[in-house]
């Protein structure tokens, strides 16, 4: 695609797209990754084509401290997904040098892909120094991937208590531990993390610790009032284990969701955030208060997109 | 009395090599023995390294490149045909087909009557460092220690003069490893290699088993260090015996070692200097008869150009017959003894090294930090600092870095240009493989063949030694790529963490211009620029893709790197779901004319179009002119070091090919 030629309609763009397209899907990942002013009316148009996605796809977010085994988890359950007769779309978020601006995307090193088959697409982003660990572009790219695939994965940089970005754009948050670490006991005793909607322990294959960690999960998520929330724990080294039990969970949290709820909530709250970030605890004053803010925002249509919604609260603040 | 009586015997003299077929092998080396050499190194092709026959899908193209195929019992009869196995030395670099090669090895010899206890040799079977450097892993860790200590029980038990492992320092010290690091890191894999073998062989005394284990080093220009690298060696290695495992024997405490020097140093540029540099190089392995190696084989001078010919080879073995019957080096009792300064040297490498050794011991050992990617990530750092060293002129290259004005070269000079001072393997011999091995599998015993399959399948899913039931097969009929894929089945497959993701640099101010070109044509293009790197093919030294890798992230490009053996097709794929604006591939097999074309079209197929390719690898001047013609972008050979050159580079093609510069 030289930059001499003409633009492509953003309709057939789309239409590719929806139809699961390689070749379409990474031309509108190019397309909502490009920062120039020149192209958001482009980006907004393929949005809006594109409409929410899938109506029966499930968007997966996958946090945790680095090094637990995140992208093996992930290309494991692709596998599993892939077998059980979903396609799946997986956008894994690395982290860019401070310094140089530059990323090393490492993780398709981990998932396994094949060129014959279409229904498994991966897609590597950096964060390009965004705060909160998810990329500027993740939320768009998600949609895209999500007008295509029955299943998204998100896998994110995986830095603790700035990964909670990742709740505003996917239906379930995974949150994934590794034995012995007691990083999430941590952070759940301390409140720094939400409690996810599904636990994993990884390297079940080291046994007692395995169990012990998940015990202690277990524990804890209780004493914080949760008792749904699911730990399960998983082994990606051969013989794989508890993949099987980790696609029934999040079938099951899926199942219990009422997706479109979830998502305009969500789409509401990404907006207040975002708003709050670009102007501050002053921004927010300027609408009222976060509890005005949040009731104008709920008031207001339900097909909007966060863009539009921003661009609402931000006439909201001028006007006030 | 400082002269000995007799002179010492000299070292074992060997010469890495192999090629196209076991018949063209099997001439070469009796061609090298008649000239003197006394033992045998045996290079195998990647296929045959990586389990795979020469019809396999993945195969094309490296068969019979970097060494010799073998594929069956019949190719070993005729690799080995006319070679007294009961005398000849031979030492195999295989690693995750270790025990198939050595079960084909053992059944030729009870084919010649020849008793398996009367052989003598080496497997490599280090498969720690393949996951660190080399690449020709197939098994997950723990899976790839439990054949290893499988061989190591049977040798000590039936092949007692055997060296079932050679613990490799080598590939470390190619990956970048500083001398305490390849002592550290090659020590741990000591420490897990031992503790399974001591585990799965209920073993109580571990003396036999210690007295046979050995190892392959590598030296570097820095001899001296060398020298003191190696007594530190000694002295940990004893310790270890002693300490961890009861051995007191202090014969079986020895430390025994072959070597190779090191090859990475070697030039492209005046590369009549090298013959210097692995004489030199030399010296650190010979000089101290304490810590002599046991066994030496020589690079030749025009290996950073392409394969060497058998002149070349010969001009390397002859460097090691000088040194051993002209001097008088072995006359004398070790000419270190009583040395302060080598014996502070040493006492300083020990100390840091065993440091390390606890280091890794603390994370858990050396499968743990294969698995973290903590050896590799401090392998790949300290690669990173000799390079920008290198290119910043603080380490001296002569003829590379400084020094570089030269008259032309005779020994480059041929009719066609330069291109005849190599060896070319004919790629007919590819397509005869092919047909041997269909020939080969038409008139065995099918039932037999079944029969030792099913077997091994079925012991080693009860983790049962792999040896017995390998020499079955091997008899049998059965070939290298049935062996492995019975044993995939069975243990699994595993990649390796690239080291890449957690490695850090120190700060290079020289990179910032091209940092700002990088910038400001992201902003141009409206998202960063994006480079695929991958290593198509079979070959697994990683090193140079890594630290292209590593200097592209620093210079301001996002760099998806896929790491090794990667099909065509596999490479497409990321292209485009990646949105690359360029593709960098590097192949050091040898095996690019086949390879590269191959990722060309694929690209082409997956509809990816003004995506510059690149190539960087040992390829001759002749090759990179044909992949030039046929699309590549440029090739980069050992001749362009200067990374930070090459990245300004990478960003002006980009800017080319959107019509921006």
């Amino acid at each position: 695609m030289g930059s001499a030629d003409p633009p492509e309609p953003v309709e057939a763009l789309a239409a590719g797209v929806r139809a699961g397209s390689r070749a379409a899907v990474a031309r509108a990942l190019n397309l909502v990754e490009d920062r120039r002013a020149q192209s958001r009316p482009r980006i907004a148009e393929l949005l809006r084509a594109l409409g929410g996605g899938k109506p029966d796809g499930h968007r997966v977010g996958f946090t945790g401290p680095p090094g637990v085994g995140k992208s093996t988890l992930v290309s494991a359950l692709g596998g599993e997904l892939r077998r059980r007769g979903s396609t799946v779309g997986v956008l894994a978020v690395d982290p860019s040098s401070k310094r140089s601006g530059g990323a090393l995307l490492g993780d398709r090193v981990r998932i396994e892909t094949r060129p014959e088959d279409e229904g498994l697409f991966v897609r590597s982003l950096a964060t390009a120094g965004e705060l909160g660990g998810l990329a500027r572009a993740a939320p768009a790219s998600v949609l895209v991937l999500a007008a295509a695939f029955d299943r998204v994965l998100v896998e994110t940089v995986g830095v603790g208590q700035s990964e909670t970005d990742v709740e505003y754009v996917v239906d379930t948050v995974v949150f994934v531990v590794q034995p012995g670490s007691g990083d999430a006991l941590q952070f759940l005793k301390a409140g720094i993390m939400e409690v996810p909607d599904v636990l994993v322990v990884t390297k079940a294959d080291l046994g007692r610790v395995a169990q012990r960690a998940m015990a202690d999960l277990q524990a804890a998520v209780r004493a914080l009032g949760s008792r749904e929330t699911p730990v399960v724990a998983v082994s990606c080294v051969a013989p794989p284990q508890g993949i099987e039990a980790l696609v029934d969970a999040l079938e099951c949290h899926r199942a219990g969701l009422d997706l479109t709820a979830r998502r305009l909530a969500s789409r509401r709250r990404h907006a207040l955030a975002d708003f709050a970030t670009e102007h501050g605890e002053r921004g927010v004053r300027a609408l009222g208060g976060r509890r005005a803010a949040e009731r104008w925002l709920g008031e207001q249509a339900p097909g909007l997109d966060v863009p539009a919604l921003v661009q609402g609260l931000q006439e909201q603040a001028t006007e006030g | 009395m400082i002269e000995r009586a007799v002179p010492e015997r000299p070292w074992i003299m060997r010469t890495y090599s192999g090629h196209s077929s076991a018949q063209a092998s099997n001439s070469l080396y009796r061609a090298n023995l008649a000239k003197g050499q006394t033992g045998l190194s045996i290079a195998f092709d990647l296929p045959t390294q990586l389990g795979y026959d020469p019809d396999h899908r993945l195969a094309r193209g490296e068969v019979g490149k970097v060494g010799v195929p073998v594929s069956h019992l019949g190719d070993m009869r005729a690799l080995m045909d006319g070679i007294p196995l009961e005398t000849m030395n031979t030492s195999m670099t295989i690693n995750a087909t270790a025990p198939w090669l050595f079960a084909l090895y053992i059944a030729l010899a009870e084919e010649r009557g020849v008793g398996a206890r009367a052989l003598q040799g080496t497997t490599q079977n280090d498969i720690v460092k393949e996951y660190l450097s080399r690449g020709t892993y197939i098994f997950p860790p723990a899976q790839s220690l439990k054949l290893t200590s499988d061989t190591i029980v049977y040798a000590v038990r039936n092949v007692p003069s055997w060296n079932p492992i050679n613990f490799c320092s080598y590939h470390l010290q190619e990956a970048g490893a500083t001398p305490v690091q390849e002592i550290a890191y090659t020590l741990g894999t000591c420490i897990a290699v031992l503790d399974a073998v001591r585990a799965a062989g209920k073993i109580e005394d571990m003396t036999a088993t210690f007295g046979r284990l050995s190892f392959f080093v590598n030296a570097g220009m820095r001899f001296v260090e060398e020298v003191c690298k190696l007594r530190a060696f000694a002295l940990l290695w004893e310790r270890l015996g002693r300490d961890r495992y009861g051995v007191t024997d202090p014969k079986a405490l020895r430390f025994r070692y072959g070597v190779q020097v090191n090859s990475l140093g070697l030039t492209a540029a005046q590369p009549e200097n090298n013959v210097y540099r692995i004489l030199l190089e030399t010296l650190g392995v010979t000089l101290s008869k304490d810590v002599r190696a046991r066994a030496v084989q020589l690079p030749a001078w025009n290996e950073a150009l392409g394969l060497p010919r058998p002149w070349d080879q010969q001009w390397s073995l002859r460097c090691q017959q000088v040194l051993a019957y002209e001097t008088d080096l072995l006359e004398y009792d070790d000419i270190f003894e009583g040395s302060r300064v080598v014996a502070e040297k040493t006492r300083s490498i020990a100390g840091a090294a065993w440091g390390e050794v606890e280091q890794v011991e603390r994370l858990g050992g050396a499968v743990a930090c294969v698995q973290s990617g903590y050896i590799k990530e401090r392998l790949v750092e300290s690669n990173a600092l000799r390079i920008s060293q290198i290119e910043q002129g603080t380490r001296k290259v002569v003829g590379v870095n400084c020094y570089t004005e030269t008259a032309p070269s005779p020994l480059l000079a041929s009719p066609d240009g330069g291109a005849g001072a190599i060896l070319t393997v004919d790629p007919a011999a590819e397509a005869a493989q092919v047909d041997a091995v269909r020939a080969w599998r038409k008139k065995r015993d099918e039932g037999a063949v079944r029969r030792t399959l099913d077997a091994l399948r079925a012991g080693v899913g009860r983790g049962e030694n792999v040896m017995p039931l390998s020499i079955a097969a091997a008899k049998a009929g059965v070939t290298t790529g049935e062996w492995g894929a019975a044993l995939r089945d069975v243990l699994g497959e595993f990649r390796a963490p690239t080291g890449v993701g957690g490695a850090t640099i120190g700060r290079d101010e020289s990179i910032e211009p091209v940092r700002a070109k990088v910038r400001a044509l992201g902003e141009r293009l409206g998202r960063n620029v994006k480079l695929l790197i991958g290593k198509p093919g079979l070959d697994g030294h990683s090193n140079g893709a890594e630290q292209i890798a590593l200097r592209a992230r620093d210079a301001g490009f996002e760099v998806v790197y896929q790491g090794i053996r990667v099909t065509p097709a596999q490479l497409a794929q990321s292209a485009v779901e990646e949105g690359v604006h360029l593709v960098g591939l590097s192949v050091l097999s040898g095996s690019h004319n086949d390879l590269v074309p191959e990722v060309l079209d694929a690209l082409r197929k997956a509809g990816v179009t003004n995506v510059p390719v690149v190539v960087g690898g040992i390829i001759p001047e002749a090759d990179a002119r044909a992949l030039e013609a046929r699309g590549v972008a440029r090739v980069y050979t050992p001749k362009d070091f200067a990374l930070g050159s090459i990245m300004d580079d990478l960003a002006e093609l980009v800017m080319r090919a959107h019509g921006l510069s």
